[in-house]
């Protein structure tokens, strides 16, 4: 039969979101212990699980550390159950590479990493579940992560896909979406500045409909920004509370 | 602003897959009427305040809320203009689209219409009419009780003002559930009967319950199989699916197109066509080898007073005589099992009206032969009897012999020329309505001139000779050619398309409009108005007219030394007929450049012509005939066959090698875009035909491949019969496959080809009458950097729809002149009677099929007329493909001279009859008329006077 009707002529999308919505997004810092930073997200039924180590001593070889800067170690998995087929190898694919070293240069570029020369941080980002966004849902991850461990960041990096279906720009794209065929652009902004860090585009998109599609999708950042920068106010809130209710 | 409830959605595609999806239910979706005071003010509100539905059986305003069946059996009614403020859910919506295309489309269009009122509302993504599907509830229950939910919100929403809300199902269980819940609910039809002042509507309504008792049937056709079964049994193999081909020659046979398969299957008789129409998707068995047999040549029309007993005696005699075919004229044939997808859309034609005065059942007989009759039930038969009607299908119950359907409109009186102008229109599905406001708007403003701008843009060409080749009378000239010698020694050989594209913008109502419209059917209208086709476009003379060139550097023997595109302003010198320049050609006193351009592309011409026949190229032959029009009547009054001059093969010749030039630059700056258009190279299997035809005079012809086809055509010549050579070519241009456009991403390389012609082909210059030339003209303006690019120009799935869109007007636009030069031959015909020379075409069981080459008419002589006296006998030779009489015997291509007339018997359904005047058959042929002025009434009398 004829193929899903991904924007009604009412203008809903297949999920009942409008074009301009972003999916519902959840999160939480601080989940674990022995990280120094964590935090959990849920965009829609993307679920992602980042956790950062250090600003720590180089591991490993010695020649990987940087004289002016710190090093940014970034591994980026896939659990096997997060996808509707069992996933056979949750990393170290040609995919979870690309993804590792795109995280890796979204968080050299945001985190000021000349304030830690020659030492390490560690971001492990972990996807629970996969439904459409993952990069997204990892870069606003690890950003509570590392939001969460103390380091310094120029501002937090919050990244937002979008699409363009029948000549409407579409926001924060769903795996249903994703796979449709149409053109898909990434884009990572630190949103106070409006300077994007890292965009990517898959697909074919007429050039006349770019800057659409983008203005939609850096708004769509600032909208994920808003949404962090209350978590982290309500986590810091509470943590505080936590510690003087504790001295007091 | 967003209510967020995140759910799980299970379901299974294919193996065992789980599908997890987000639904999210909102708050802000609004009910759409005018009376609401709680929804937000600014949301469109198309329901009307107080709408008119007036109906005896509720006595306040309501609107309508239609379930998925009422609007996909009772769209006609729904159409209605009386039908207005109407509900349309999207539960109801989405099950519409899942169901019917075509219904879904035109709910489309009547949401979109905003006279008719009607409102979706999205009841799945609103929090308060949202369902969950119970455990063990099925879906279609599911969306009832949804549907029901929604009607239930919409009472209680509406409560403070005056207007309730009217449920339409006739599912009798929703309907009983839903008047427990305290809704008020109606069947379709028993609304429509209480509707105030619309009896009308009445006789639209779908007669979907009238169920024939199945037990008093003589005719019953076996059940069709579920859809599962035929799932099941396609993948085990056991069925196969294909398009259902009705036959026009003989009601009771059909073939079957089977996907991905190039043997047609064949398909006989009444039982095994189990109620198939033509188009739809069927599933078909193959019968065991022994029951296989092949076409009968036998045609066989449904005539209007045919006996159902006799029908049934053919069918018998039929079945009895199957065993003496002979094995290896055997064709694959199978049964109709089951129905996959029914194809069924509004059909034209007359009503038959029953013998009983007072019936309110009568037949309607379609114009397209392949169609059967239809049942229809009206009580205006008296009136309906004069005019062409329009009817669609809605069901055909296993108990009766016709399919049952209802009617939706009348065109207008039969046998009046707009009318059957209309109907041939309808039939082929051309546009043809005025163009709108909207479109005209994107013309450009008169008067229209040429700025410096332009100038500056573009080549300056006005002082070449340019002239333009063309058919008297033509006035949307879209090529001028031009040719001059150049100082190196060469020659500068140019053609110039009319820049259609430069007045086209993309996007714009005009662009889209033409986009629709795809192609000119020369009756009536064109793809862009007049405006632009026979003015600004138009390439006439002494005008300066934008142009798009393509200019070559030819040597002497046509070798070409560079290509160069570009966009020009010309001013072309002259207009020329064929026939002109011809004369110009010939007449040695005259050497103007002009004529000696003309002479110089003449003569590359036909250099290019014989390289192209070399290289294999196919030359087929078709016959064209043009009506010489009574411009106060519009009655054709003389038949003229074209002429072909060496002009019109200079001028073919040169837009060839444009479009080709035109193909491989926009196929190599746009691999993944390019429109072409190719011709599949047809199957072996198409040729049997030819093969048999060309047997009969002892040629064979090799069909291997193009080049050994061309050949072998060439050797098959008669010197004593000069046109045996043309129709060889008639029948062979029949074999082919249809030339279509396309994409060029999305097939293989290896299926570029364009048979016959060139390795890649496209069209570049017709672009006043045809759209695809516009689109090739906008890619070769980007690749020459005149022009920008535009989103759906380089997306080659829009690309494609486009071309599919393109190619099935132009086939439509095809049928349609064939059908038009029908009418008008039938409109010729009327006031005459004359003797013409034919040929024969085809030799079938009962009738020769003959080719008049004067009028390019085909018509069939039937040889076993029922009054016949019995001496006269046919005898049919299978092997031999011939008939016998007496002395005389029909071969393939023999020469015949027939009497044409119409055949008035049936005033409603005017035919063109032959009769056989030579070879003189003692009671069988007549008398040939002379050529007087009293022709009309001979034609019976000669007939009875032979006796």
């Amino acid at each position: 039969m004829a193929g899903l009707e991904l924007l009604s002529d009412q203008g809903f999308r297949i999920d009942g979101r409008r074009p301009h919505e972003l999916r519902k997004i959840q999160c939480r810092l601080g989940i674990f212990k022995q990280a120094d930073g964590s935090a959990y997200i849920e965009q829609g039924n993307t679920k992602v699980l980042a956790a950062v180590y250090g600003p720590h001593e180089i591991r490993g070889s010695r020649g990987k550390a940087l004289h002016d800067k710190v090093l940014v170690n970034c591994q980026y998995s896939m659990a096997t159950f997060s996808t509707g087929e069992r996933k056979r190898r949750p990393r170290g694919d040609r995919k979870s590479q690309e993804m590792t070293m795109h995280l890796k240069q979204t968080f050299d570029a945001a985190i000021q990493t000349a304030l830690y020369p020659r030492s390490q941080i560690d971001i492990f980002v972990e996807v629970l579940q996969s439904d459409g966004g993952n990069y997204c849902a990892s870069v606003n991850a690890a950003t509570l992560a590392v939001i969460d461990a103390g380091i310094p960041m120029k501002d937090y990096v919050c990244a937002c896909s979008a699409s363009f279906v029948s000549d409407t720009p579409i926001v924060d794209i769903s795996y249903l979406e994703e796979s449709s065929g149409g053109p898909e652009l990434i884009v990572a902004t630190l949103p106070k500045s409006e300077q994007i860090v890292f965009l990517e585009q898959n697909s074919r998109l007429h050039e006349d409909n770019l800057s659409k599609v983008l203005d939609l999708a850096v708004k769509g950042t600032k909208d994920v920004h808003h949404v962090l920068d209350q978590a982290v106010r309500e986590h810091v809130s509470q943590v505080s509370a936590f510690e003087n209710t504790d001295q007091s | 602003m967003l209510t967020s409830k995140t759910f799980v959605k299970k379901t299974k595609r294919g193996g065992v897959m789980k599908i997890v999806r987000e639904h999210y239910l909102r708050d802000d979706i609004t009910c759409g009427s005018a009376n609401c005071k709680v929804c937000d003010i600014n949301s469109p509100k198309p329901l009307q305040k107080e709408p008119q539905n007036r109906s005896n059986s509720i006595n306040s305003c309501h609107y309508l809320m239609p379930d998925t069946n009422v609007i996909l059996h009772q769209i006609d009614v729904l159409d209605d203009p009386a039908i207005q403020n109407v509900i349309v859910l999207q539960t109801v919506l989405e099950e519409v689209r899942h169901r019917s295309i075509p219904g879904y489309k035109r709910l489309k269009d009547m949401l979109s219409n905003a006279d008719k009122h009607f409102y979706t509302f999205s009841n799945e993504f609103n929090r308060d009419t949202y369902v969950e599907r119970k455990p063990g509830e099925s879906s279609n229950d599911r969306n009832d009780r949804a549907i029901r939910e929604a009607c239930g919100w919409y009472v209680k929403h509406l409560e403070q003002s005056d207007v309730k809300v009217v449920l339409l199902t006739n599912d009798a269980e929703n309907r009983k559930k839903a008047v427990d819940e305290g809704l008020t609910a109606f069947t379709i039809q028993n609304y429509v009967k209480e509707l105030k002042g619309c009896s009308q509507l009445l006789d639209r309504l779908a007669m979907a319950d009238t169920n024939v008792p199945l037990t008093n049937s003589r005719i019953q056709f076996p059940e069709h199989l579920p859809l599962s079964v035929i799932q099941k049994g396609i993948k085990t193999g056991r069925y196969l699916q294909g398009s259902f081909l009705a036959s026009r020659d003989n009601y009771l046979e059909a073939t079957v197109s089977v996907h991905n398969q190039e043997k047609m299957v064949f398909v006989h008789g009444l039982s095994h066509l189990n109620r198939a129409i033509h188009d739809d998707i069927v599933a078909i068995e193959i019968l065991p080898e022994e029951q296989w047999r092949c076409p009968s040549s036998i045609i066989l029309l449904q005539e209007e007073q045919k006996d159902k007993e006799e029908e049934e005696d053919i069918e018998n005699e039929n079945q009895t005589s199957k065993n003496n075919i002979p094995v290896e004229l055997r064709q694959p044939t199978g049964k109709i099992v089951g129905i996959i997808k029914r194809n069924w859309r509004q059909y034209c034609g007359i009503l038959q009206r029953s013998a009983l005065k007072e019936s309110t059942r009568h037949l309607f007989l379609p114009a397209e032969k392949r169609i059967p009759k239809i049942r229809i039930e009206t009580r205006q038969a008296e009136e309906l009897s004069k005019q062409r009607l329009v009817v669609v299908i809605d069901a055909w119950p296993r108990g009766s012999r016709y399919p049952q359907g209802h009617f939706v409109r009348k065109l207008g009186e039969i046998g009046d020329k707009d009318t059957e102008n209309e109907v041939l229109l309808l039939e082929h599905d051309v546009p043809h309505s005025k163009f709108s406001e909207a479109v005209l708007s994107f013309l450009p403003k008169m008067p229209w001139t040429i700025t410096e701008e332009d100038y500056k843009r573009r080549l300056d060409l006005r002082d070449l000779p340019i002239c333009s080749v063309d058919p008297p009378g033509c006035t949307d000239i879209d090529d001028a050619l031009h040719c001059r010698d150049l100082d190196n020694g060469n020659l500068e050989v140019g053609v110039h398309i009319a820049d259609v594209s430069h007045f086209i913008r993309p996007g714009n109502a005009l662009d889209k409009e033409a986009a629709e419209r795809g192609t000119t059917v020369y009756l009536i209208d064109q793809v862009f108005p007049e405006l632009l086709s026979s003015n600004l476009c138009s390439l006439r003379s002494n005008v300066e007219r934008f142009a798009f060139s393509v200019i070559w550097e030819m040597t002497h023997d046509a070798e070409i030394i560079n290509t160069k595109f570009t966009k020009s302003v010309i001013n072309s010198k002259a207009s020329l007929t064929y026939a002109e320049a011809q004369m110009r050609i010939d007449d040695t006193k005259q050497n103007d450049p002009i004529t000696v351009g003309l002479r110089g592309l003449n003569r590359l011409a036909k250099i290019l012509k014989q390289k192209r026949i070399d290289n294999g190229a196919l030359l087929l032959a078709s016959t064209e005939v043009r009506f010489n029009i009574d411009s106060e009547t519009h009655d054709p009054i003389d038949v003229v066959t074209k002429v072909a001059r060496d002009t019109n093969s200079m001028v073919e010749e040169f837009m060839l090698l444009a479009n080709i030039a035109t193909a491989q630059k926009t196929l190599q700056e746009f691999p993944n875009c390019a429109m072409l258009r190719r011709h599949p190279s047809p199957p072996s299997g198409n040729f049997e035909t030819l093969l048999k035809a060309a047997m009969s005079k002892g040629f064979t012809i090799d069909v291997s491949c193009g080049k050994a086809l061309a050949d072998s055509l060439n050797a098959a010549t008669l010197p004593e019969d000069p046109y045996f050579n043309t129709m060889l070519r008639i029948i062979a241009t029949r074999c082919m496959m249809q030339a279509v456009y396309f994409c060029s991403g999305t097939t293989s390389e290896a299926e570029y080809l364009h048979y016959g012609l060139a390795p890649i082909y496209t069209h570049f210059t017709s672009p006043i009458r045809r759209y695809s030339d516009i689109i090739v003209h906008r890619l070769l303006a980007v690749c020459i950097g005149a022009d920008a690019s535009y989103p759906d120009l380089l997306e080659k799935h829009k690309t494609q729809s486009l071309s599919n869109n393109l190619n099935y007007r132009h086939k439509m636009a095809q049928y349609a002149g064939r059908a038009s030069v029908n009418l008008h031959t039938h409109l010729f015909f009327k006031e005459r009677v004359e003797d013409e020379e034919g040929y024969v075409l085809f030799v079938k069981k009962n009738a020769l099929q003959i080719l008049i080459p004067k009028y390019g008419l085909e018509g069939t002589l039937f040889l076993n007329a029922k009054d016949l006296p019995s001496h006269v006998n046919f005898v049919y030779q299978e092997e031999s493909n011939t008939q016998t009489c007496g002395e005389v015997v029909f071969h393939v291509f023999d020469r015949v001279i027939v009497q044409l007339s119409i055949d008035r018997s049936n005033v409603q359904h005017l035919k063109l009859s032959l009769k056989l005047v030579h070879p003189e058959i003692t009671d069988f042929s007549v008398a040939a008329v002379t050529k007087s002025e009293n022709q009309e009434p001979p034609v019976k009398k000669a007939k009875m006077s032979v006796k």
